[in-house]
This record gives structure tokens, C-alpha cells and sequence, in this order.
């Protein structure tokens, strides 16, 4: 049997050398599109077992290298890392597949090198779920960058190389600026960088710098598109679909906000938080990012554009849980990163699936083309209501679980900016669903979508559903985060 | 006061041959003039040593038979023809490489090369005899 | 026989290359020079090497020249502090020889070329000498072989580009300026103590106090040294000596001579003056630490105006030469620890980065500008990834050795002065990333005129190379080699405080 530490490599690496043998596979078009799906099964496979091994109370560890008196690079499986690390490579599967029906039906140049940096940049993304400490940590934080630098620019045009400048500029320059200073106070503080299940900072950080430090992290993490450092998001909108499927609505904005909840759960942790009001204004940045990015979608008529504000808007929903420093409220930002993962990479793969098959784009241009692609806008209603929170979708366990921790913490606005953002997002979503099957269409167009493209976007939409029936272990690997 | 000036004579011409030499590597545009500066200025400093070297009632620090002499120091002596030298090779050097851009820009007033060089900057791909042809007199 | 030959190490160490440069600029044929000079840049290094694993053992190695004993006698001393300017100095000295076998009859005459590689031996034996010696008036000797040879160096690439001649003038003057202004500090200081010899040199000056002399010879010294090692504002020979040299010679130069000046500035404040503290101390706060930030902001952003890429590497080494000194002025262990890791580590990326864009100018022949480099990394793939690697290095991001530095230089900086220090250092490390990503643009996406020749790259090219990225990347993992022996060195330098 393979032993629980040889599954973290076996996890993370399959990626990794999915990435590197994929150019050798340039001449052979079905091997290397083969590649992707075969790695996200493995890769599945693995973290399923590591989750397994959390649920019983172990902590998988493994350091990889020493590389200088008290610097290591290492990895740990915590109940968070595991939930990031089964989102990542399940959702992987899907996108690897939905990508080969995509790339292949828009006639896409430079495949493998599309290939070669997807699977890189789940790689980086695996390593962030389990990282071990904070080096670890912001290695792979800034290698998911880099590694997705070339997926933002894949078109190559002007357009996307001033994408592209704004992306790195806002992400590199946040990290650079702000993260790593934050870590290295840490490690000052605390003469490590290991992370501990409770906090760190507790006994070692004066309360009174607490929120100096947490504005750092905050801002520092980029990727969880805070506003006023949110507009790298709908910028990357310019790479191809799946890009922004995977790496936008599941990698690397997912690698943000599960950076912001480990740092708010292992370095300042829960009791740190409440008993010093490190937060509150953390609180109030997220609502304002929540309703403003909301707001700002419902004038959207790009459909990208519009689904990218949305992420935004979602992300601060995470953000905001954390900040709530209650244990319900934490565990329902955990559940959330499962919850929107599923329902917004249904709706990314939707967007694409339209502009490949019918090269529509915008929102008003959607109207009456339900009945053309009854099963894309079938799949497009139910990720939005899982988005809104709606039973019997699983983003109605998320919502009820933030709910909840609002009410604990005492901050009842939450609840109102909550209740005010879900309407915005009926709005906003639904009106796309609605549209297509209730107006009458302006455009004749005779859709073509290939099939590969078509089904991950139906499963995705089983999935939001089957989660909201099977939730058990993973509110199990919740709670095991926030136990004392 | 007079007197303890004249008693340090030797560090005031140090001290204004070296302002004197400087001067003249800052000031002067003609490459050559530049040259004779910094010789100027490195002279300075031979004689700041040597006069480090001397010791009030000293003689030359040879050996001959009788003691109770007092010997000035050698040392420095030693050091300035080490220095002597250096400063001559630094000379020589200069002086070759005015002559090598006196060959290729035709002038060595230091406002001339810089206009050619700012003609040339925006003209980045001129090779070396392209502009020799372009300016040769 | 050999171990008469161990004894004497520390002094072949500079006798060897010296003797070899005479040797060779009487060989005519050029492959058979170039061929000398890289045995005797490799049996160089190998004896760093040797040096480096007898120091293991003890802490100082002390060499009497000419069994004339000390200090009386002129001192050669290889102790934890020395070794790493002298392994950094041989090792890249070894790499860029290897480099400039297709480079050179590229950009210099033919019949020029063995001379070319006689002054390269020359230049490295006087870099050498530098570091190893314990003699102040030694120290000024050495200052100036090296200093001649590199500007006859940066003087050979005339050929490509006649502003070389200027730059080497300019170089030559102010060069000249600095080591005067050297020699009239030991000058003062001699006459004050009557001694030469470094280790003499701290004894006696302990006793010394409130003296004009000591000062205004600490003044002088740290000027001329200052202006040797090209610290801001008396940076400005730099810039044009890097770009207008031949290419071979930037990549020595760039990697190895402004080192070994902040070397010797460390020994002057740490090591001769380590009792004059107030005095040192009111020099590190008030005037190299504001100098190093204005270097470190000015480098970049002069850097983030230049189209001549060359020109951009060079006043990104002025930057880089700012954090180094940066790292001396916060003056405690961990931060001189820091400066001596950033020695080491940008040697290699600066190495890295000259020669990634040399093999590039190889192939496109005309100067190179961000307008030239259009494209041509899609064409080279292996330099391309060798250019990234140590461009991320240079930014200082994870898993390069740049990072490694930069770690335990804010960290130094955090700990000693606050965080407003790191936020500066950080600040100017992000705008790096701007010329930095300018540079990897213009290689990556073509310009509306794409006309760049089909190229190969050439092994002989890359080899070096490669060996330089794949240490930057090792450094980055681990980096214990690297970080020990900068412990070790502070420890040497500043050991009680």
C-alpha cells in the first residue's frame, strides 16, 4: 500500500509532470489531450485519501528540503487544505476536458503550451492547499502567478499584453509590497514560519498592532481580489474560458481566499481575533467589496465580465466569514469555497460553451437562445441558484452556515448586507436564464457546441446538487478546523 | 602664528596642489588638461608622504658607522615610488586612449565628443569606421 | 613537492594569473590563448576551492610574503570574510572565460584577442589581490592593477562602438581620483599609527582617540573606496563602462569589481576602525544608509528609462550594489550576514542576466535595445527560461537565490530598524519587476517589424549559462552554503557585538 506522506507527492505531483510531459506530446494532439483528465483522476484519487486520512485525525506531513537554518519548504495536510485540495483536482478533471472540447472548437493556436501551464498552474495550486508553512506557502503563491501569465496572455494581442501587465502588476506588486513584509513580522514575532492550529500570534503580537498586521495580510493577498486591488479579475477575462473557469472561479482566486482563512485561522486564529477586534474592519472592507462588486455586475452586459464581478463579490462572502472570527461563520466560509467553486465553473463553462458554439458574448445578445441550448442555460439556472443560496443546492448551506456566524458575532448588519447582496445576485444571475427563455430572440444562429464542452458544464450542475444531499464529511472537515 | 604656519609649509602646498589638481580634472573640457590634473593631483600626494617621512634633525636613513644618528623614515619613500609608478602607468593610459579618440572623433575637447556621441545615440547602429568617415576632417 | 605548494596558496592565488597574463599576450594564436587562460582561470578557482576547505579547519590563514613576518612584512590573510569575495571572484571568472570563447572575436580585432585575454588574467589577478591582501598601501596597488586593466578592457570595445573610448576615459579619470584619494587616507592613517598592516592598523588605532587625522583619514578612505565601488552619487563611470565594454568583459566586470570594493569598504568599517564606533556608526546612519536607499530608488528607476538593455542591467547594479550597503549600514550581525549573501547571489545574477542578453546580441549583431530584442526569445527557448530565471531572481522572488536574500536582508532591516525599512527595499524590489517585465515583453511578443534571423542556439553559448541559472536556482533551495559562511563572516567581522 502506498504510504499516507507518498500521497501528498503523488497528489501534487502528478500535475507537475503532467505539465512537463506535455510539450513532448505536441505531435500527438490525442495523448496530450488524454493527459489532463488521466492527471486530474489520479490527483483526485489522491487527495480523496488524504481527506480520509484528516477525517481520522491524522495530519500527513512531508518536508521536501532545508533550505536554510529555520526555512524549510514542506507540506501538511490541515481539514482547510484538504477541502481546497479535493475542489482543485475534481474540478480539474472537468476543466481539463471541458478545456480539449474548447480549445479544439475555437480552433486555438498554441495548445500545448496552453496545456503545459494549465497543468502547472493546478500544480502550484495543490502545493498551496497543502503548504506546511508560510514559505511554502508564498513560493507556490507566487509561482501560481507567474504560472498563469502566460494562460492570461494566450491571445497575444494588445489587448491581453495590458491584461496581462495589470494582472502581474496587481498581484505581484500586492504580494511583494505587502504579503511578504507580513510574513517576515510574523517570523520576527514568532522565530518561525510554522502555522499551528489555533494561531500563532496569540501571547507573542500586542493586540494594538494586530490589525496593522492584518491589513498587511489582507491586502498583501491579492487573489482574494479585495477591493481596491480587484481588478486584475475581470481584466484576465480576456484569456480563453477555461482559464477563467478553472484558474478564476476555482484555482487562483480560491488559492486567495484559502490563504486569507488559513492566516486568519493558523497565524492570528479565532480567539486571537475576537478577543482583540483585529478584524472589524475587515468586516466592513468585505461588505463594501460584496455590495459594490454586486452593484457593479448588474451593469455588466459582457457575460465574463458580469460572472468575473460576481466572483469578486462571492470571494468577499469568504472574506467576510473569516473576518467574523466566529466558529459557524468560518466554517461557513470554508463550505463556501466548495460551494461557488461548483455553481461559478458551471457558469464560466456555459459562457464558453455559447461563445464557442454561437460566438455570443454579451448578455443582450442572449436573448431567446434558450430553446437553441436548452441543456447550457438548464446548467446556467441551477449554478446560479446554488450561487444565490437556494435549497436544494448546496450554496444554500453555505449561506445558512454564514448566516448563522453573523448572528454569533454579534454584527447583525451582516445580516442585512448578506440578505441585500443575495437579491442583487437573483437579479443579476437569474436575469441571464430568464432572458433566454422568456424573450424573443434577435439573432437566428444555429449553435454547434462540441460535445466535449458540453457535458462538464451539466455535471458541474449534478454536482451543486449532490452537495447540497451529501455534505456530511465535508462539514465534518469544517468543524475539525475550527475545534479547539 | 606665522611661524606654526611656516612649520607645516609642506602640507599647505599639499593641500593646494591637491584642490589645484582637482579642480582642473572637474573643470577643464580639454581631455588632455584632464590628464595633467589628476598628475597634479597625485604629485600632492607624493610629497603629503615624503613629508610624513622626515623627521625634525633626521638624515638619510643610510647605515654608516657611527650610532646616535637620527634616521628619517624610509618607508614612505618606498610607498611614493610604488605610487610613482602607478601614477605613471595611469598616465601612460590616459594618454593612449586620448590619442585613440583623438583618432576616431577627430578632438579631444570633451563638448565636441559629447555632441557626436549625442548624434550618434539616436542613431544607434553606427559602427566605428562608418563614423569615422562621417567626421574625419 | 605539492605540499611545498599548499603552503603557499594564498599568495598563487593571485601570482598565478598575474604570471599567466604575461605569458599569455606573447601567444599569438588566439585559440591557444583563450585555451591558457581558461586553465588558468579553472587551476584559480580549483585553488579558492582548496583554500575554502582548509579554512574548515582553521579560522585565519595568514601568509607572511617573502617569510618577511608581520607587520613589518606585507600579509596575505584568507580568513571567513575574504574567501567569499575570492570563490565569488574566481568562480565567475572561470564561468565568463568559458562564455567569452564565442564572444570575443565577435567584438575585438583578431590580432587584439590574446591580448584582450592577457589583460582578463590581469584584471582577475588584481581582483584577487584585492580581497586577499592584509596591507593598506597593498590594497591601493592592487586597486590599481585591476583598475587599469578594466578600463584597457572596457577600452577594447571600441571596435563595436567608439563611445567605449570615452567611458573607458571617464572610468580611467575618476577611477584614478578614487584610489588617490584611498592612498592620502592610508597616508593619515600611517602617519598617525606607523603601521600598514591591517590587524596593526585595528590594534593601534584603539588606542587613538578624537584625533582630526584618524578622522579625515577615515574619510578619505571611505571615499575613495565609495567611489570604486560605485555607490550612489559617485556611480556615474559605471553605467557607460558597463554598456560600451565588450560583452565578455561586462559579464566579468558587472559580476566581480564593484564587489570586491564594498569587500574592502566592510573591512574598513568593521574590521580596522571596529573601535573608532562612534565615528563609524555616525558614518553608516547618517551617510551610507540615506546614500544606499537614494542608490536603490535611483538605480531602478534610471533603469526603468533605458531602452540599451546594457545600460539598464548596469544602473540595476547600481540598485543592487545599494542593497548591499544598505545591508552594512544597519550593522548588526544578521543584516552584515545579509550583505554578504546579496555579494554572493547577485554575482551570480548579474553574471546570468549579461550573459543571457550577450547570447542573444550574439545572434541579432546590432546594439541591443529594447526595439532589437523584438521577439527573439520565442527562437531561443533556453536562454529565454535562463533569462527569467535569473530576472526572477533579480526581483527576488520564491525559489531563486535572489529571494534568499532579500528574506534575510528585510528581515535584517525589519528587526534592527522597523518595517519602514523593509517597505522601502520591497517597494524598489516591485519596481525592478517593471524594467525587469519590459525586458521579458519585448523578448516574448513581437514588435509590428518582425525581422529577426532564424537562430540556433549554440551550446558552447549556453553552457555557462545554464550552470549560472541552475546555481541561482540551487542557492534558492538551499541556501545553507551560501547563508552559513555569511554567518560566519559577520560573526568574524563584528563577532562580540
Amino acid at each position: 500500500m502506498i504510504s499516507i506522506e507518498n500521497y501528498i507527492l503523488l497528489t501534487i505531483l502528478t500535475p507537475l509532470i503532467v505539465s512537463i510531459t506535455t510539450p513532448f506530446l505536441a505531435k500527438r494532439t490525442l495523448l496530450r489531450d488524454l493527459l489532463g483528465p488521466t492527471g486530474g483522476l489520479i490527483s483526485f484519487w489522491g487527495s480523496i485519501q488524504l481527506a480520509g486520512s484528516v477525517l481520522n485525525g491524522e495530519t500527513p506531513s512531508i518536508e521536501i528540503i532545508q533550505v536554510a537554518e529555520g526555512l524549510s519548504i514542506g507540506f501538511k495536510i490541515t481539514p482547510l487544505g484538504a477541502i481546497f485540495g479535493l475542489v482543485a483536482s475534481c474540478l480539474w478533471i472537468f476543466a481539463a476536458i471541458y478545456s480539449v472540447g474548447y480549445m479544439r472548437g475555437n480552433n486555438e493556436k498554441n495548445q500545448t503550451r496552453f496545456f503545459t501551464f494549465y497543468a502547472l498552474a493546478i500544480h502550484a495550486a495543490l502545493c498551496i492547499a497543502y503548504a506546511g508553512d508560510l514559505l511554502t506557502l508564498f513560493i507556490f503563491y507566487e509561482i501560481l502567478t507567474f504560472s498563469t501569465y502566460p494562460l492570461v496572455t494566450h491571445n497575444q494581442n494588445d489587448q491581453a499584453r495590458n491584461a496581462g501587465r495589470l494582472y502581474m502588476g496587481i498581484l505581484v506588486g500586492t504580494s511583494l509590497i505587502l504579503l511578504l513584509p507580513a510574513i517576515i513580522w510574523v517570523w520576527i514575532i514568532t522565530g518561525s514560519l510554522e502555522m499551528s492550529h489555533n494561531g500563532i500570534l496569540a501571547g507573542k503580537l500586542d493586540p494594538k498592532y494586530a490589525p496593522y498586521l492584518l491589513l498587511m495580510f489582507a491586502f498583501g493577498i491579492g487573489k482574494a481580489a479585495l477591493m481596491p486591488f480587484h481588478k486584475w479579475l475581470p481584466a484576465a477575462m480576456v484569456a480563453p474560458t477555461p482559464v477563467s473557469a478553472l484558474l478564476h472561479a476555482v484555482a487562483v482566486v480560491k488559492a486567495g481566499v484559502f490563504t486569507m482563512l488559513v492566516v486568519l485561522t493558523n497565524v492570528f486564529g479565532i480567539d486571537y481575533l475576537t478577543g482583540s477586534g483585529a478584524s472589524i474592519w475587515l468586516i466592513a472592507v468585505a461588505s463594501f467589496t460584496l455590495l459594490t462588486s454586486s452593484i457593479i455586475a448588474i451593469t455588466k452586459d459582457d457575460l465574463k465580465a458580469r460572472l468575473a464581478y460576481s466572483t469578486i463579490s462571492q470571494l468577499s462572502y469568504i472574506v467576510l466569514g473569516g473576518a467574523l472570527a466566529t466558529s459557524l461563520a468560518v466554517q461557513g466560509a470554508a463550505m463556501h469555497i466548495i460551494m461557488h467553486a461548483a455553481g461559478k465553473i458551471t457558469l464560466f463553462f456555459v459562457a464558453g460553451a455559447i461563445y464557442v458554439g454561437a460566438k455570443l458574448t454579451k448578455i443582450s445578445d442572449l436573448d431567446g437562445q434558450g430553446y437553441k441550448m436548452p441543456w447550457m442555460f438548464a446548467a446556467f439556472f441551477i449554478g446560479s441558484l446554488s450561487i444565490i443560496g437556494v435549497p436544494p443546492l448546496g450554496g444554500s448551506w453555505s449561506k445558512f452556515l454564514l448566516m448563522l456566524g453573523a448572528v454569533d458575532s454579534g454584527f447583525i448588519i451582516v445580516i442585512f448586507v448578506l440578505c441585500i447582496s443575495t437579491l442583487l445576485n437573483v437579479y443579476y444571475l437569474l436575469e441571464i436564464p430568464a432572458r433566454a427563455f422568456f424573450k424573443s430572440s434577435k439573432k437566428e444562429i444555429n449553435p454547434r457546441i462540441p460535445i466535449l464542452a458540453a457535458l462538464p458544464p451539466i455535471f458541474t450542475a449534478v454536482i451543486t446538487v449532490l452537495l447540497f444531499f451529501y455534505p456530511h464529511h465535508l462539514k465534518t472537515l469544517t468543524e475539525m478546523m475550527v475545534i479547539q | 602664528m606665522i611661524f606654526s604656519a611656516m612649520g607645516i609649509w609642506n602640507y599647505w602646498v599639499v593641500f593646494i596642489l591637491m584642490m589645484i589638481g582637482l579642480f582642473i580634472v572637474i573643470d577643464r573640457k580639454n581631455l588632455l588638461k584632464k590628464i595633467v590634473g589628476l598628475t597634479i593631483f597625485q604629485t600632492s600626494v607624493f610629497l603629503l608622504y615624503i613629508t610624513f617621512g622626515k623627521i625634525t634633525g633626521g638624515t638619510a636613513p643610510i647605515l654608516t658607522g657611527s650610532s646616535l644618528t637620527v634616521y628619517s623614515n624610509p618607508l614612505p619613500h618606498v610607498l611614493i615610488l610604488t605610487a610613482i609608478v602607478v601614477g605613471v602607468a595611469t598616465t601612460a593610459l590616459g594618454l593612449a586612449l586620448v590619442v585613440r579618440i583623438n583618432s576616431v572623433y577627430g578632438s579631444i575637447e570633451e563638448d565636441d565628443i559629447s555632441a557626436q556621441d549625442l548624434i550618434d545615440y539616436h542613431d544607434q547602429n553606427t559602427p566605428i569606421e562608418k563614423t569615422r568617415e562621417k567626421y574625419s576632417k | 613537492m605539492i605540499d611545498y605548494l599548499l603552503i603557499h596558496f594564498p599568495i598563487l592565488i593571485v601570482v598565478f594569473p598575474l604570471m599567466m597574463a604575461l605569458i599569455v599576450v606573447l601567444i599569438s594564436n588566439n585559440f591557444l590563448s583563450w585555451l591558457v587562460c581558461l586553465i588558468t582561470t579553472f587551476i584559480t578557482f580549483l585553488i579558492s576551492i582548496f583554500l575554502f576547505n582548509q579554512l574548515q579547519d582553521v579560522s585565519i590563514i595568514s601568509y607572511a610574503l617573502g617569510n618577511w613576518l608581520p607587520p613589518i612584512g606585507i600579509e596575505y590573510i584568507i580568513d571567513h570574510v575574504s574567501i567569499i569575495p575570492i570563490i565569488i571572484i574566481s568562480g565567475i571568472g572561470f564561468l565568463a572565460t568559458i562564455f567569452a570563447y564565442k564572444i570575443m572575436p565577435t567584438e575585438i580585432d583578431s590580432n587584439s584577442i590574446s591580448k584582450t585575454y592577457s589583460l582578463w588574467l590581469l584584471a582577475i589577478a588584481g581582483l584577487l589581490g584585492l580581497v586577499t591582501t592584509g596591507d593598506a598601501f597593498n590594497l591601493f596597488v592592487f586597486l590599481e592593477i585591476s583598475s587599469l586593466a578594466s578600463v584597457t578592457l572596457v577600452a577594447m570595445g571600441a571596435k563595436k562602438d567608439r563611445q567605449a573610448l570615452i567611458a573607458a576615459y571617464n572610468y580611467l579619470i575618476i577611477g584614478a581620483v578614487g584610489a588617490t584619494f584611498y592612498v592620502i587616507g592610508v597616508g593619515l592613517l600611517y602617519a598617525i599609527t606607523g603601521t600598514l598592516n591591517m590587524n596593526d592598523l585595528t590594534e593601534r588605532l584603539a588606542d587613538i582617540e578624537n584625533n582630526r587625522a584618524l578622522i579625515a583619514g577615515f574619510g578619505f578612505m571611505i571615499l575613495g573606496i565609495m567611489i570604486k565601488a560605485a555607490i550612489f552619487p559617485l556611480h556615474i563611470w559605471l553605467p557607460r563602462a558597463y554598456a560600451y565594454a565588450p560583452s565578455a568583459v561586462s559579464i566579468l566586470l558587472a559580476a566581480t569589481a564593484t564587489k570586491a570594493s564594498i569587500y574592502i569598504l566592510a573591512r574598513i568599517l568593521f574590521s580596522i576602525f571596529s573601535t573608532s564606533e562612534e565615528l563609524v556608526n555616525y558614518t553608516l546612519t547618517y551617510i551610507i544608509l540615506p546614500l544606499s536607499i537614494c542608490a536603490m530608488f535611483a538605480g531602478t528607476i534610471m533603469a526603468i528609462y533605458e531602452k540599451d538593455i546594457k545600460r539598464l542591467l548596469a544602473h540595476s547594479s547600481i540598485a543592487q550594489v545599494g542593497y548591499i550597503t544598505l545591508a552594512f549600514s544597519v550593522g548588526t550581525k544578521s543584516s552584515i550576514a545579509a550583505g554578504f549573501i546579496h555579494m554572493a547571489n547577485h554575482a551570480m545574477i548579474k553574471g546570468g542576466l549579461f550573459m543571457a542578453i550577450t547570447s542573444m546580441g550574439y545572434y541579432i549583431q546590432k546594439r541591443i535595445t529594447l526595439d532589437t530584442l523584438s521577439g527573439i526569445g520565442k527562437q531561443m527557448p533556453i536562454t529565454f527560461f535562463c533569462f527569467i530565471v535569473c530576472s526572477l531572481s533579480l526581483a527576488g522572488l520564491p525559489l531563486t537565490a535572489g529571494f534568499i536574500s532579500k528574506l534575510y536582508l528585510i528581515k535584517a532591516s525589519i528587526s534592527s530598524e522597523g518595517l519602514w525599512l523593509g517597505f522601502l527595499i520591497l517597494f524598489s524590489s516591485a519596481l525592478s519587476l517593471v524594467y525587469l517585465w519590459k525586458m521579458i515583453e519585448a523578448l516574448w511578443l513581437n514588435s509590428k517589424d518582425n525581422n529577426q534571423p532564424k537562430v540556433k542556439e549554440s551550446p558552447i553559448l549556453y553552457s555557462s549559462l545554464l550552470v549560472i541559472t541552475f546555481l541561482n536556482i540551487y542557492f534558492g533551495l538551499d541556501a545553507s552554503f551560501i547563508v552559513d559562511s555569511s554567518f560566519n563572516a559577520a560573526d568574524m567581522l563584528i563577532g562580540r557585538r
